[in-house]
Protein backbone atom coordinates (compact mmCIF):
# COMPACT_ATOMS: atom_id res chain seq x y z
CA UNK A 1 0.00 0.00 0.00
CA UNK A 2 1.11 3.62 -0.49
CA UNK A 3 -0.06 6.83 0.86
CA UNK A 4 0.44 9.57 -1.19
CA UNK A 5 0.56 13.64 1.01
CA UNK A 6 0.57 16.45 -0.70
CA UNK A 7 1.75 18.95 0.79
CA UNK A 8 1.36 23.19 0.04
CA UNK A 9 4.17 26.04 0.95
CA UNK A 10 2.73 28.26 2.88
CA UNK A 11 3.81 31.68 5.07
CA UNK A 12 4.27 30.81 8.80
CA UNK A 13 1.25 31.43 10.98
CA UNK A 14 2.73 34.33 12.41
CA UNK A 15 3.17 35.74 9.47
CA UNK A 16 1.87 39.85 9.21
CA UNK A 17 0.25 39.55 6.07
CA UNK A 18 1.13 42.83 3.81
CA UNK A 19 1.00 43.13 -0.05
CA UNK A 20 2.75 45.37 -2.75
CA UNK A 21 2.57 46.41 -6.17
CA UNK A 22 -0.84 48.63 -5.04
CA UNK A 23 -2.25 45.52 -3.00
CA UNK A 24 -2.20 43.20 -6.70
CA UNK A 25 0.78 40.59 -5.25
CA UNK A 26 1.53 39.20 -1.41
CA UNK A 27 4.58 40.57 -0.59
CA UNK A 28 6.70 37.93 0.44
CA UNK A 29 9.71 39.77 2.03
CA UNK A 30 10.66 38.32 5.01
CA UNK A 31 8.12 35.41 5.33
CA UNK A 32 9.41 32.52 6.77
CA UNK A 33 7.76 29.68 4.33
CA UNK A 34 6.36 26.42 6.06
CA UNK A 35 4.43 22.81 5.33
CA UNK A 36 0.92 23.77 5.79
CA UNK A 37 -0.12 22.44 9.53
CA UNK A 38 -2.10 20.34 8.60
CA UNK A 39 -0.37 18.51 5.83
CA UNK A 40 2.45 18.13 8.44
CA UNK A 41 -0.29 16.61 10.79
CA UNK A 42 -1.56 14.50 8.03
CA UNK A 43 2.25 13.03 7.55
CA UNK A 44 2.84 12.54 10.85
CA UNK A 45 0.04 10.42 10.86
CA UNK A 46 0.69 8.46 7.60
CA UNK A 47 4.40 7.56 8.89
CA UNK A 48 2.58 6.45 12.13
CA UNK A 49 0.55 4.32 10.23
CA UNK A 50 3.39 2.85 8.12
CA UNK A 51 5.29 2.34 11.35
CA UNK A 52 2.92 0.08 12.95
CA UNK A 53 1.94 -1.90 9.72
CA UNK A 54 4.31 -4.47 9.77
CA UNK A 55 5.64 -3.21 5.79
CA UNK A 56 1.74 -3.42 4.31
CA UNK A 57 2.42 0.20 3.84
CA UNK A 58 5.24 0.32 1.52
CA UNK A 59 5.94 4.25 0.92
CA UNK A 60 4.93 7.48 1.75
CA UNK A 61 5.65 10.20 -0.83
CA UNK A 62 4.56 13.93 -0.80
CA UNK A 63 3.54 15.77 -3.73
CA UNK A 64 3.90 19.83 -4.29
CA UNK A 65 3.41 21.96 -6.76
CA UNK A 66 5.98 24.93 -6.73
CA UNK A 67 8.81 26.41 -8.30
CA UNK A 68 12.31 25.67 -7.24
CA UNK A 69 12.05 28.03 -4.19
CA UNK A 70 9.71 25.54 -2.42
CA UNK A 71 12.25 22.59 -1.91
CA UNK A 72 13.34 23.78 1.65
CA UNK A 73 10.05 22.91 2.26
CA UNK A 74 9.80 19.31 0.10
CA UNK A 75 13.00 18.43 2.51
CA UNK A 76 11.73 19.17 5.35
CA UNK A 77 8.90 16.66 4.91
CA UNK A 78 11.76 14.09 3.68
CA UNK A 79 13.66 15.10 7.00
CA UNK A 80 9.87 13.95 8.90
CA UNK A 81 10.31 10.76 7.19
CA UNK A 82 8.46 10.51 3.84
CA UNK A 83 10.35 8.30 1.49
CA UNK A 84 10.36 10.10 -1.59
CA UNK A 85 9.33 13.50 -3.67
CA UNK A 86 7.53 14.83 -6.41
CA UNK A 87 7.87 19.06 -7.38
CA UNK A 88 5.50 19.45 -9.92
CA UNK A 89 7.35 22.14 -11.13
CA UNK A 90 4.99 25.48 -12.06
CA UNK A 91 3.44 27.71 -9.58
CA UNK A 92 0.39 26.52 -8.00
CA UNK A 93 -2.00 29.00 -10.44
CA UNK A 94 -5.52 27.52 -8.70
CA UNK A 95 -7.33 25.13 -7.09
CA UNK A 96 -8.50 23.65 -10.38
CA UNK A 97 -4.80 23.66 -11.45
CA UNK A 98 -3.29 22.32 -8.64
CA UNK A 99 -5.45 19.62 -8.55
CA UNK A 100 -5.32 18.96 -12.69
CA UNK A 101 -1.67 18.88 -11.83
CA UNK A 102 -1.64 16.30 -8.75
CA UNK A 103 -4.22 13.68 -10.51
CA UNK A 104 -1.69 11.97 -12.66
CA UNK A 105 0.72 10.78 -9.67
CA UNK A 106 -1.95 10.40 -7.69
CA UNK A 107 -3.18 7.22 -9.64
CA UNK A 108 -0.39 5.44 -8.42
CA UNK A 109 -1.35 5.94 -5.01
CA UNK A 110 -3.64 3.36 -2.66
CA UNK A 111 -4.80 6.43 -0.18
CA UNK A 112 -4.18 10.09 -0.88
CA UNK A 113 -3.86 12.87 1.84
CA UNK A 114 -5.05 16.50 1.76
CA UNK A 115 -5.32 19.00 4.36
CA UNK A 116 -8.56 20.75 4.86
CA UNK A 117 -6.96 24.08 3.50
CA UNK A 118 -4.00 25.98 2.86
CA UNK A 119 -2.79 28.90 5.18
CA UNK A 120 -2.35 30.87 1.69
CA UNK A 121 -5.66 30.61 -0.81
CA UNK A 122 -7.34 29.00 2.26
CA UNK A 123 -9.82 27.18 -0.96
CA UNK A 124 -10.38 24.03 0.79
CA UNK A 125 -10.59 23.10 -2.44
CA UNK A 126 -7.50 21.10 -3.78
CA UNK A 127 -8.78 17.66 -1.96
CA UNK A 128 -12.31 17.61 -3.11
CA UNK A 129 -11.36 18.58 -6.37
CA UNK A 130 -8.82 16.02 -6.96
CA UNK A 131 -11.01 13.50 -5.52
CA UNK A 132 -13.64 13.84 -8.26
CA UNK A 133 -10.92 14.28 -11.10
CA UNK A 134 -9.43 10.81 -9.62
CA UNK A 135 -13.19 9.65 -9.37
CA UNK A 136 -12.30 8.50 -6.22
CA UNK A 137 -14.33 8.92 -3.14
CA UNK A 138 -13.41 11.25 -0.27
CA UNK A 139 -13.68 11.91 2.80
CA UNK A 140 -13.40 15.18 4.55
CA UNK A 141 -12.87 16.71 8.00
CA UNK A 142 -11.04 13.61 8.68
CA UNK A 143 -10.25 13.86 12.39
CA UNK A 144 -8.70 10.02 12.67
CA UNK A 145 -7.63 7.08 10.62
CA UNK A 146 -6.64 3.78 11.38
CA UNK A 147 -6.36 0.96 9.03
CA UNK A 148 -7.71 -2.70 10.20
CA UNK A 149 -6.98 -5.37 7.62
CA UNK A 150 -8.13 -3.94 4.75
CA UNK A 151 -10.29 -1.71 5.97
CA UNK A 152 -10.39 2.23 6.53
CA UNK A 153 -11.87 3.39 9.68
CA UNK A 154 -11.84 7.03 9.59
CA UNK A 155 -13.90 9.83 11.98
CA UNK A 156 -14.89 12.69 10.79
CA UNK A 157 -16.20 15.83 11.47
CA UNK A 158 -19.77 17.48 10.64
CA UNK A 159 -21.64 20.51 11.15
CA UNK A 160 -23.07 19.60 14.78
CA UNK A 161 -21.01 16.17 15.50
CA UNK A 162 -18.43 13.05 14.49
CA UNK A 163 -19.21 10.12 12.50
CA UNK A 164 -17.38 6.92 12.05
CA UNK A 165 -16.98 6.30 8.15
CA UNK A 166 -15.49 3.17 6.73
CA UNK A 167 -14.12 3.90 3.31
CA UNK A 168 -12.81 1.53 0.08
CA UNK A 169 -9.80 2.28 -1.06
CA UNK A 170 -8.32 3.82 -3.00
CA UNK A 171 -9.67 7.42 -1.81
CA UNK A 172 -9.07 10.57 -0.92
CA UNK A 173 -8.75 11.50 2.87
CA UNK A 174 -9.29 15.35 3.77
CA UNK A 175 -8.08 15.72 6.89
CA UNK A 176 -8.64 18.66 10.16
CA UNK A 177 -7.28 18.79 13.84
CA UNK A 178 -6.95 15.52 15.55
CA UNK A 179 -5.45 13.69 12.64
CA UNK A 180 -2.60 13.46 15.04
CA UNK A 181 -1.33 15.33 17.76
CA UNK A 182 1.97 17.51 17.43
CA UNK A 183 3.83 17.36 14.05
CA UNK A 184 7.12 15.50 13.96
CA UNK A 185 10.16 17.24 14.43
CA UNK A 186 12.83 15.99 11.91
CA UNK A 187 15.62 14.58 13.98
CA UNK A 188 19.29 14.94 13.06
CA UNK A 189 19.77 11.73 11.29
CA UNK A 190 16.15 12.56 9.01
CA UNK A 191 18.03 15.63 7.99
CA UNK A 192 21.19 14.03 6.84
CA UNK A 193 19.03 11.34 4.96
CA UNK A 194 16.84 13.63 3.81
CA UNK A 195 19.62 15.32 1.31
CA UNK A 196 20.18 11.81 0.12
CA UNK A 197 16.48 11.11 -0.92
CA UNK A 198 14.80 11.11 -3.89
CA UNK A 199 13.19 14.78 -4.96
CA UNK A 200 11.71 14.49 -8.41
CA UNK A 201 10.83 16.90 -10.23
CA UNK A 202 7.92 16.93 -12.78
CA UNK A 203 6.93 19.06 -15.77
CA UNK A 204 3.43 20.53 -15.51
CA UNK A 205 1.02 19.35 -17.76
CA UNK A 206 -1.05 21.56 -19.83
CA UNK A 207 -4.35 22.33 -17.74
CA UNK A 208 -6.90 25.19 -17.46
CA UNK A 209 -7.27 28.06 -14.68
CA UNK A 210 -10.46 28.83 -13.67
CA UNK A 211 -9.94 31.92 -11.03
CA UNK A 212 -7.08 34.73 -11.12
CA UNK A 213 -6.21 37.31 -8.61
CA UNK A 214 -7.02 40.83 -9.31
CA UNK A 215 -5.95 42.40 -6.03
CA UNK A 216 -6.07 41.63 -1.95
CA UNK A 217 -7.59 43.99 0.62
CA UNK A 218 -6.82 44.21 4.50
CA UNK A 219 -9.28 44.21 6.97
CA UNK A 220 -10.38 47.64 7.55
CA UNK A 221 -8.33 49.12 10.86
CA UNK A 222 -10.34 48.23 14.26
CA UNK A 223 -11.09 51.50 16.68
CA UNK A 224 -9.35 51.88 19.35
CA UNK A 225 -10.86 49.57 21.91
CA UNK A 226 -13.16 50.86 24.45
CA UNK A 227 -12.07 50.34 27.87
CA UNK A 228 -14.33 49.97 31.01
CA UNK A 229 -12.74 50.05 34.69
CA UNK A 230 -13.01 46.91 36.18
CA UNK A 231 -14.75 48.23 39.15
CA UNK A 232 -17.66 49.34 36.53
CA UNK A 233 -18.61 46.82 34.99
CA UNK A 234 -21.77 47.43 34.62
CA UNK A 235 -21.07 50.37 32.11
CA UNK A 236 -19.53 47.37 29.94
CA UNK A 237 -23.27 46.25 29.82
CA UNK A 238 -25.31 49.05 29.12
CA UNK A 239 -22.77 49.68 26.21
CA UNK A 240 -23.31 46.17 25.00
CA UNK A 241 -26.73 46.51 24.88
CA UNK A 242 -27.25 50.35 23.72
CA UNK A 243 -24.28 50.95 21.68
CA UNK A 244 -23.08 47.48 19.90
CA UNK A 245 -26.54 46.16 20.53
CA UNK A 246 -24.80 42.58 20.91
CA UNK A 247 -27.41 41.58 23.80
CA UNK B 1 -30.82 30.12 -16.37
CA UNK B 2 -30.67 30.25 -12.64
CA UNK B 3 -29.18 30.66 -9.42
CA UNK B 4 -28.80 27.47 -7.12
CA UNK B 5 -28.44 27.26 -3.66
CA UNK B 6 -27.56 23.79 -1.58
CA UNK B 7 -29.41 23.98 1.62
CA UNK B 8 -28.35 21.11 3.99
CA UNK B 9 -30.70 19.76 7.04
CA UNK B 10 -30.14 18.95 10.31
CA UNK B 11 -32.49 15.88 11.24
CA UNK B 12 -35.09 17.45 8.82
CA UNK B 13 -34.82 20.71 9.76
CA UNK B 14 -33.20 23.92 8.46
CA UNK B 15 -31.32 26.83 10.36
CA UNK B 16 -30.99 30.28 10.09
CA UNK B 17 -27.63 29.01 7.97
CA UNK B 18 -30.05 27.88 5.68
CA UNK B 19 -32.21 30.77 5.45
CA UNK B 20 -29.14 33.01 4.72
CA UNK B 21 -27.74 30.89 1.80
CA UNK B 22 -31.22 31.34 0.17
CA UNK B 23 -31.43 35.47 0.96
CA UNK B 24 -27.72 34.93 -0.35
CA UNK B 25 -28.51 33.48 -3.50
CA UNK B 26 -31.83 35.55 -3.92
CA UNK B 27 -29.62 38.74 -3.94
CA UNK B 28 -27.36 37.43 -6.85
CA UNK B 29 -30.42 36.21 -9.10
CA UNK B 30 -32.98 39.57 -8.54
CA UNK B 31 -29.27 40.87 -10.17
CA UNK B 32 -28.82 38.69 -13.33
CA UNK B 33 -32.63 38.68 -13.38
CA UNK B 34 -33.18 35.15 -12.79
CA UNK B 35 -34.90 32.54 -10.53
CA UNK B 36 -33.90 31.32 -7.21
CA UNK B 37 -33.41 27.45 -6.98
CA UNK B 38 -32.93 25.83 -3.24
CA UNK B 39 -31.74 22.07 -3.56
CA UNK B 40 -32.27 19.77 -0.94
CA UNK B 41 -31.12 16.29 0.40
CA UNK B 42 -32.24 13.86 2.38
CA UNK B 43 -36.07 13.38 3.92
CA UNK B 44 -37.44 16.92 4.83
CA UNK B 45 -41.38 17.02 5.37
CA UNK B 46 -43.51 19.65 2.91
CA UNK B 47 -43.57 22.04 5.20
CA UNK B 48 -40.24 22.83 6.06
CA UNK B 49 -39.33 22.84 2.33
CA UNK B 50 -41.96 25.72 1.71
CA UNK B 51 -39.73 27.95 4.26
CA UNK B 52 -37.31 28.19 1.57
CA UNK B 53 -40.02 30.60 0.08
CA UNK B 54 -40.15 32.78 2.75
CA UNK B 55 -36.36 34.08 1.91
CA UNK B 56 -36.71 34.13 -2.03
CA UNK B 57 -36.68 30.56 -3.31
CA UNK B 58 -38.94 29.91 -6.21
CA UNK B 59 -38.38 26.64 -6.36
CA UNK B 60 -37.33 24.06 -4.36
CA UNK B 61 -35.93 20.82 -5.78
CA UNK B 62 -35.58 18.34 -3.14
CA UNK B 63 -34.00 14.98 -3.60
CA UNK B 64 -35.25 12.45 -0.94
CA UNK B 65 -33.21 9.08 -1.89
CA UNK B 66 -32.86 6.91 1.31
CA UNK B 67 -29.23 6.23 -0.44
CA UNK B 68 -28.46 9.89 0.42
CA UNK B 69 -29.58 9.75 4.36
CA UNK B 70 -25.97 10.60 5.64
CA UNK B 71 -23.43 12.84 3.70
CA UNK B 72 -21.53 11.07 1.20
CA UNK B 73 -19.23 13.96 -0.77
CA UNK B 74 -19.53 11.70 -4.32
CA UNK B 75 -23.01 11.10 -4.58
CA UNK B 76 -24.21 14.12 -2.95
CA UNK B 77 -21.96 16.18 -5.42
CA UNK B 78 -23.07 14.06 -8.66
CA UNK B 79 -27.36 15.04 -7.21
CA UNK B 80 -26.31 18.32 -6.92
CA UNK B 81 -24.55 18.75 -10.39
CA UNK B 82 -27.60 16.80 -11.95
CA UNK B 83 -29.77 19.70 -10.19
CA UNK B 84 -28.00 22.04 -11.33
CA UNK B 85 -27.75 21.04 -15.43
CA UNK B 86 -31.39 20.58 -14.84
CA UNK B 87 -32.07 24.06 -13.59
CA UNK B 88 -29.28 25.34 -15.85
CA UNK B 89 -27.71 27.19 -12.90
CA UNK B 90 -24.78 29.32 -13.50
CA UNK B 91 -23.93 30.70 -9.92
CA UNK B 92 -24.06 27.82 -7.34
CA UNK B 93 -23.99 28.68 -3.21
CA UNK B 94 -22.86 26.35 -0.75
CA UNK B 95 -22.30 27.28 2.89
CA UNK B 96 -18.57 27.52 3.95
CA UNK B 97 -18.56 24.62 6.32
CA UNK B 98 -17.67 20.95 6.34
CA UNK B 99 -20.92 19.96 3.99
CA UNK B 100 -20.13 22.71 1.54
CA UNK B 101 -15.96 22.34 1.89
CA UNK B 102 -16.81 18.83 1.70
CA UNK B 103 -19.32 18.98 -1.97
CA UNK B 104 -18.48 22.06 -3.13
CA UNK B 105 -15.43 21.49 -5.14
CA UNK B 106 -16.16 17.64 -6.41
CA UNK B 107 -18.90 19.98 -8.25
CA UNK B 108 -17.31 22.28 -9.45
CA UNK B 109 -15.26 19.91 -11.72
CA UNK B 110 -18.17 17.85 -12.62
CA UNK B 111 -19.36 21.31 -13.96
CA UNK B 112 -16.11 22.84 -14.72
CA UNK B 113 -17.00 25.97 -12.80
CA UNK B 114 -14.41 28.21 -11.10
CA UNK B 115 -14.94 28.40 -7.21
CA UNK B 116 -14.07 31.29 -4.81
CA UNK B 117 -14.41 30.04 -1.03
CA UNK B 118 -15.27 32.08 1.91
CA UNK B 119 -17.04 35.03 0.32
CA UNK B 120 -18.88 37.55 2.23
CA UNK B 121 -20.70 39.39 -0.20
CA UNK B 122 -22.04 39.30 -3.40
CA UNK B 123 -20.11 40.07 -6.25
CA UNK B 124 -18.70 43.22 -6.96
CA UNK B 125 -19.30 43.11 -10.46
CA UNK B 126 -20.92 40.54 -12.83
CA UNK B 127 -19.09 40.77 -16.16
CA UNK B 128 -16.38 40.26 -15.45
CA UNK B 129 -17.21 38.03 -12.64
CA UNK B 130 -15.69 39.89 -9.45
CA UNK B 131 -16.03 37.96 -5.66
CA UNK B 132 -14.23 39.40 -2.54
CA UNK B 133 -13.32 36.09 -0.53
CA UNK B 134 -11.17 35.32 2.37
CA UNK B 135 -7.88 34.14 2.18
CA UNK B 136 -4.73 33.60 3.91
CA UNK B 137 -6.72 31.92 7.20
CA UNK B 138 -8.85 34.84 7.39
CA UNK B 139 -6.40 37.57 7.83
CA UNK B 140 -6.58 39.42 4.18
CA UNK B 141 -9.31 39.12 1.31
CA UNK B 142 -8.72 38.45 -2.16
CA UNK B 143 -10.95 40.09 -4.97
CA UNK B 144 -11.29 37.29 -7.41
CA UNK B 145 -12.42 37.28 -10.71
CA UNK B 146 -14.09 33.47 -12.04
CA UNK B 147 -13.54 33.33 -16.02
CA UNK B 148 -15.39 30.22 -16.48
CA UNK B 149 -19.26 30.29 -17.26
CA UNK B 150 -20.52 28.58 -14.12
CA UNK B 151 -19.38 29.39 -11.10
CA UNK B 152 -19.38 28.11 -7.28
CA UNK B 153 -19.61 30.43 -4.49
CA UNK B 154 -19.43 29.12 -0.90
CA UNK B 155 -20.70 31.73 1.66
CA UNK B 156 -18.91 32.42 5.01
CA UNK B 157 -21.51 32.26 7.63
CA UNK B 158 -22.94 35.06 9.45
CA UNK B 159 -22.16 37.24 7.09
CA UNK B 160 -25.23 38.25 5.41
CA UNK B 161 -28.58 39.33 6.09
CA UNK B 162 -31.47 36.81 5.95
CA UNK B 163 -34.30 39.07 4.53
CA UNK B 164 -37.87 37.80 4.09
CA UNK B 165 -39.72 37.75 1.32
CA UNK B 166 -43.55 36.50 0.02
CA UNK B 167 -43.70 32.89 -0.59
CA UNK B 168 -43.85 31.99 -4.14
CA UNK B 169 -41.87 28.65 -3.95
CA UNK B 170 -42.88 25.75 -5.38
CA UNK B 171 -41.59 22.37 -4.55
CA UNK B 172 -40.62 19.08 -6.73
CA UNK B 173 -39.36 16.11 -6.08
CA UNK B 174 -35.77 14.76 -7.54
CA UNK B 175 -34.77 11.52 -8.33
CA UNK B 176 -30.77 11.24 -9.20
CA UNK B 177 -29.38 9.13 -11.33
CA UNK B 178 -26.79 7.11 -9.28
CA UNK B 179 -25.19 3.96 -9.36
CA UNK B 180 -23.06 1.77 -6.58
CA UNK B 181 -20.16 2.90 -7.49
CA UNK B 182 -21.08 6.33 -5.78
CA UNK B 183 -21.30 4.46 -2.73
CA UNK B 184 -17.72 3.72 -1.87
CA UNK B 185 -18.00 5.08 2.02
CA UNK B 186 -20.02 4.07 4.44
CA UNK B 187 -21.15 6.14 7.97
CA UNK B 188 -21.29 3.37 10.02
CA UNK B 189 -21.53 5.59 13.53
CA UNK B 190 -23.18 9.43 13.92
CA UNK B 191 -22.95 11.07 17.30
CA UNK B 192 -25.02 14.37 16.79
CA UNK B 193 -24.13 16.81 19.54
CA UNK B 194 -27.38 17.52 21.37
CA UNK B 195 -28.88 19.69 24.02
CA UNK B 196 -26.52 22.27 23.59
CA UNK B 197 -25.79 25.43 21.67
CA UNK B 198 -23.69 24.76 18.70
CA UNK B 199 -20.36 26.62 18.73
CA UNK B 200 -20.99 27.16 14.87
CA UNK B 201 -24.53 28.26 15.44
CA UNK B 202 -24.37 30.71 18.29
CA UNK B 203 -24.70 34.30 18.09
CA UNK B 204 -22.84 34.99 21.20
CA UNK B 205 -19.68 33.03 22.27
CA UNK B 206 -17.86 32.79 25.59
CA UNK B 207 -14.85 31.52 25.21
CA UNK B 208 -11.57 31.02 27.86
CA UNK B 209 -8.05 31.10 27.55
CA UNK B 210 -5.31 29.81 30.06
CA UNK B 211 -5.86 33.07 31.94
CA UNK B 212 -8.80 31.32 33.70
CA UNK B 213 -6.16 29.32 35.19
CA UNK B 214 -7.50 25.88 35.36
CA UNK B 215 -10.70 23.30 34.78
CA UNK B 216 -12.20 23.92 37.63
CA UNK B 217 -12.45 27.42 37.22
CA UNK B 218 -15.24 27.46 34.36
CA UNK B 219 -18.80 27.68 36.66
CA UNK B 220 -18.59 31.45 36.18
CA UNK B 221 -17.62 31.34 32.54
CA UNK B 222 -20.11 28.57 31.84
CA UNK B 223 -22.79 30.76 33.88
CA UNK B 224 -22.81 33.70 31.81
CA UNK B 225 -22.92 31.61 28.84
CA UNK B 226 -26.36 30.49 30.51
CA UNK B 227 -27.37 33.50 31.57
CA UNK B 228 -26.50 35.30 27.70
CA UNK B 229 -27.97 31.99 25.86
CA UNK B 230 -24.27 31.28 24.50
CA UNK B 231 -22.36 28.96 23.49
CA UNK B 232 -18.95 27.73 25.15
CA UNK B 233 -15.00 27.68 23.60
CA UNK B 234 -11.88 28.09 23.88
CA UNK B 235 -8.54 28.61 23.43
CA UNK B 236 -6.44 26.08 21.71
CA UNK B 237 -3.75 25.03 24.64
CA UNK B 238 -7.12 25.07 27.20
CA UNK B 239 -8.45 22.08 24.86
CA UNK B 240 -4.82 21.05 24.68
CA UNK B 241 -4.52 20.61 28.01
CA UNK B 242 -8.00 18.90 28.33
CA UNK B 243 -9.34 21.89 30.59
CA UNK B 244 -12.54 21.49 27.91
CA UNK B 245 -13.45 19.57 25.01
CA UNK B 246 -11.53 19.96 21.23
CA UNK B 247 -15.32 20.59 19.85
CA UNK B 248 -14.67 23.94 21.59
CA UNK B 249 -11.34 25.03 20.26
CA UNK B 250 -11.47 28.15 18.54
CA UNK B 251 -8.86 29.35 16.16
CA UNK B 252 -7.31 28.72 12.85
CA UNK B 253 -6.75 25.70 13.55
CA UNK B 254 -9.84 24.81 15.13
CA UNK B 255 -13.25 26.15 14.59
CA UNK B 256 -14.12 29.72 12.84
CA UNK B 257 -16.66 31.62 14.51
CA UNK B 258 -18.28 34.62 13.50
CA UNK B 259 -20.80 35.73 16.23
CA UNK B 260 -22.60 38.84 16.80
CA UNK B 261 -20.67 39.08 19.91
CA UNK B 262 -17.48 37.23 20.85
CA UNK B 263 -16.35 37.67 24.93
CA UNK B 264 -12.56 36.89 25.39
CA UNK B 265 -11.91 35.57 28.89
CA UNK B 266 -8.29 35.49 29.78
CA UNK B 267 -6.74 34.98 26.00
CA UNK B 268 -3.61 36.80 25.08
CA UNK B 269 -4.90 36.82 21.38
CA UNK B 270 -2.24 35.07 19.42
CA UNK B 271 -2.29 35.62 15.21
CA UNK B 272 -3.47 31.69 15.00
CA UNK B 273 -6.46 32.25 17.97
CA UNK B 274 -7.76 35.88 16.10
CA UNK B 275 -7.91 33.46 12.58
CA UNK B 276 -11.27 31.81 14.04
CA UNK B 277 -12.73 34.38 15.42
CA UNK B 278 -11.89 37.86 14.22
CA UNK B 279 -14.77 38.16 12.02
CA UNK B 280 -17.03 38.51 14.97
CA UNK B 281 -18.92 41.50 14.81
CA UNK B 282 -18.31 43.03 18.67
CA UNK B 283 -15.28 41.58 20.92
CA UNK B 284 -15.19 41.75 24.44
CA UNK B 285 -12.04 41.09 26.12
CA UNK B 286 -11.25 40.70 29.89
CA UNK B 287 -7.36 39.96 30.23
CA UNK B 288 -5.03 41.53 33.42
CA UNK B 289 -1.94 42.35 31.32
CA UNK B 290 -2.93 45.87 29.70
CA UNK B 291 -1.08 45.10 26.45
CA UNK B 292 -2.22 42.00 26.00
CA UNK B 293 -2.32 41.85 21.65
CA UNK B 294 -6.03 40.76 22.13
CA UNK B 295 -7.25 44.42 23.30
CA UNK B 296 -6.42 45.87 19.10
CA UNK B 297 -8.81 43.12 18.01
CA UNK B 298 -11.44 44.04 20.78
CA UNK B 299 -14.04 46.68 20.70
CA UNK B 300 -14.43 46.92 23.98
CA UNK B 301 -12.54 45.62 27.13
CA UNK B 302 -11.58 45.45 30.91
CA UNK B 303 -8.25 45.35 31.97
CA UNK B 304 -8.44 42.91 35.25
CA UNK B 305 -8.79 39.78 37.21
CA UNK B 306 -11.08 37.43 35.26
CA UNK B 307 -12.50 35.79 38.02
CA UNK B 308 -13.17 38.90 39.97
CA UNK B 309 -14.87 40.54 36.92
CA UNK B 310 -17.40 37.48 35.99
CA UNK B 311 -19.34 37.35 38.93
CA UNK B 312 -19.97 40.95 38.24
CA UNK B 313 -20.74 40.68 34.81
CA UNK B 314 -23.14 38.24 35.37
CA UNK B 315 -25.03 39.76 37.81
CA UNK B 316 -25.22 43.02 35.54
CA UNK B 317 -26.52 41.01 32.29
CA UNK B 318 -29.15 39.78 35.10
CA UNK B 319 -30.34 43.08 36.07
CA UNK B 320 -30.17 44.27 31.78
CA UNK B 321 -32.69 41.02 31.38
CA UNK B 322 -34.84 41.81 33.91
CA UNK B 323 -35.38 45.28 32.91
CA UNK B 324 -36.10 43.68 28.80
C1 LIG C 1 0.39 26.41 13.85
C2 LIG C 1 -0.28 26.97 15.07
C3 LIG C 1 -1.66 26.97 15.11
C4 LIG C 1 -2.34 27.47 16.24
N1 LIG C 1 -3.71 27.48 16.24
C5 LIG C 1 -4.37 28.01 17.29
C6 LIG C 1 -5.79 28.06 17.33
O1 LIG C 1 -6.47 27.59 16.41
N2 LIG C 1 -6.40 28.61 18.40
C7 LIG C 1 -5.70 29.13 19.45
O2 LIG C 1 -6.34 29.63 20.40
N3 LIG C 1 -4.37 29.07 19.47
C8 LIG C 1 -3.68 28.52 18.43
N4 LIG C 1 -2.33 28.45 18.46
C9 LIG C 1 -1.64 28.84 19.72
C10 LIG C 1 -1.43 30.33 19.87
O3 LIG C 1 -0.22 30.69 19.25
C11 LIG C 1 -1.35 30.72 21.36
O4 LIG C 1 -0.33 29.99 21.98
C12 LIG C 1 -2.67 30.50 22.12
O5 LIG C 1 -3.75 31.05 21.42
C13 LIG C 1 -2.59 31.11 23.49
O6 LIG C 1 -3.70 30.74 24.25
P1 LIG C 1 -4.19 31.64 25.48
O7 LIG C 1 -4.47 33.00 25.01
O8 LIG C 1 -5.28 30.88 26.13
O9 LIG C 1 -2.96 31.57 26.48
P2 LIG C 1 -1.82 32.62 26.81
O10 LIG C 1 -1.15 33.12 25.59
O11 LIG C 1 -0.98 32.00 27.85
O12 LIG C 1 -2.61 33.85 27.40
C14 LIG C 1 -3.24 33.88 28.63
C15 LIG C 1 -3.73 35.30 28.84
O13 LIG C 1 -4.49 35.36 30.02
C16 LIG C 1 -4.16 36.55 30.71
N5 LIG C 1 -4.44 36.32 32.14
C17 LIG C 1 -3.71 35.65 33.04
N6 LIG C 1 -4.32 35.62 34.23
C18 LIG C 1 -5.49 36.27 34.07
C19 LIG C 1 -6.57 36.59 34.94
N7 LIG C 1 -6.59 36.19 36.20
N8 LIG C 1 -7.60 37.29 34.43
C20 LIG C 1 -7.60 37.71 33.13
N9 LIG C 1 -6.61 37.44 32.29
C21 LIG C 1 -5.57 36.74 32.75
C22 LIG C 1 -2.72 36.81 30.39
O14 LIG C 1 -2.43 38.19 30.51
C23 LIG C 1 -2.62 36.32 28.95
O15 LIG C 1 -2.87 37.38 28.04
C24 LIG C 1 -1.62 27.96 17.35
C25 LIG C 1 -0.21 27.96 17.30
C26 LIG C 1 0.45 27.47 16.19
C27 LIG C 1 1.95 27.50 16.17
N1 LIG D 1 0.55 23.75 -4.43
C1 LIG D 1 0.12 22.62 -3.85
N2 LIG D 1 0.80 21.47 -4.02
C2 LIG D 1 0.38 20.31 -3.43
N3 LIG D 1 -0.70 20.24 -2.64
C3 LIG D 1 -1.42 21.37 -2.43
C4 LIG D 1 -1.05 22.61 -3.02
N4 LIG D 1 -1.97 23.54 -2.65
C5 LIG D 1 -2.85 22.91 -1.84
N5 LIG D 1 -2.53 21.60 -1.71
C6 LIG D 1 -3.24 20.58 -0.89
O1 LIG D 1 -4.60 20.96 -0.76
C7 LIG D 1 -4.95 21.24 0.59
C8 LIG D 1 -5.99 22.34 0.65
O2 LIG D 1 -5.53 23.51 0.03
P1 LIG D 1 -6.52 24.67 -0.49
O3 LIG D 1 -7.50 24.04 -1.38
O4 LIG D 1 -5.59 25.64 -1.16
O5 LIG D 1 -7.12 25.28 0.75
C9 LIG D 1 -3.61 21.52 1.27
O6 LIG D 1 -3.68 21.26 2.66
C10 LIG D 1 -2.70 20.54 0.52
O7 LIG D 1 -2.86 19.22 1.01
Amino acid sequence: MKILLCISNVPDTTTKIRFKDDNKEFDASGVQWIINPWDELALTRALELKEGSGGKIEKISVALVGDKSTEPTIRKALAIGADDAFRIDSEPKDSYYVANQLKELAKDFDIVMCGIESADYTSSAVGGMLSEMLEWPSVSSVSSLEIEGDEVKIRREIDGGQEVVSAELPFVAIVQKGIALEPRIPAMRGIMMARKKPLNVVEPIQADVLTAYESFELPPPKADVKLVDEENVKELVELLKNEAKAI
Amino acid sequence: MSVLAYTENWDGKFKKLSYELVSYAKAIAENLNTETVVASIGAVEEEELKKLGNYGADKVVAAKDEKLKNLANQPYAKTLAQIAEKENATVLVFAHNFTGKAVAPRVSVKLKAGLAAGVTEPPSSYDPFIIKRKVFTNKAFANVKINSDKKILTLFQNSFEIKETENKASIEEFTPELTDADFRTEVKEVNKVTGKILLTDAEIVVSGGRGMKGPEKWENLEKLAEVLGAATACSRPVSDEGWRPHEEHVGQTGKIVAPNLYIALGISGAIQHLGGVSSSKTIVAINTDKDAPIFESADYGIVGDVHKVLPQLIEAIKEVKAEG
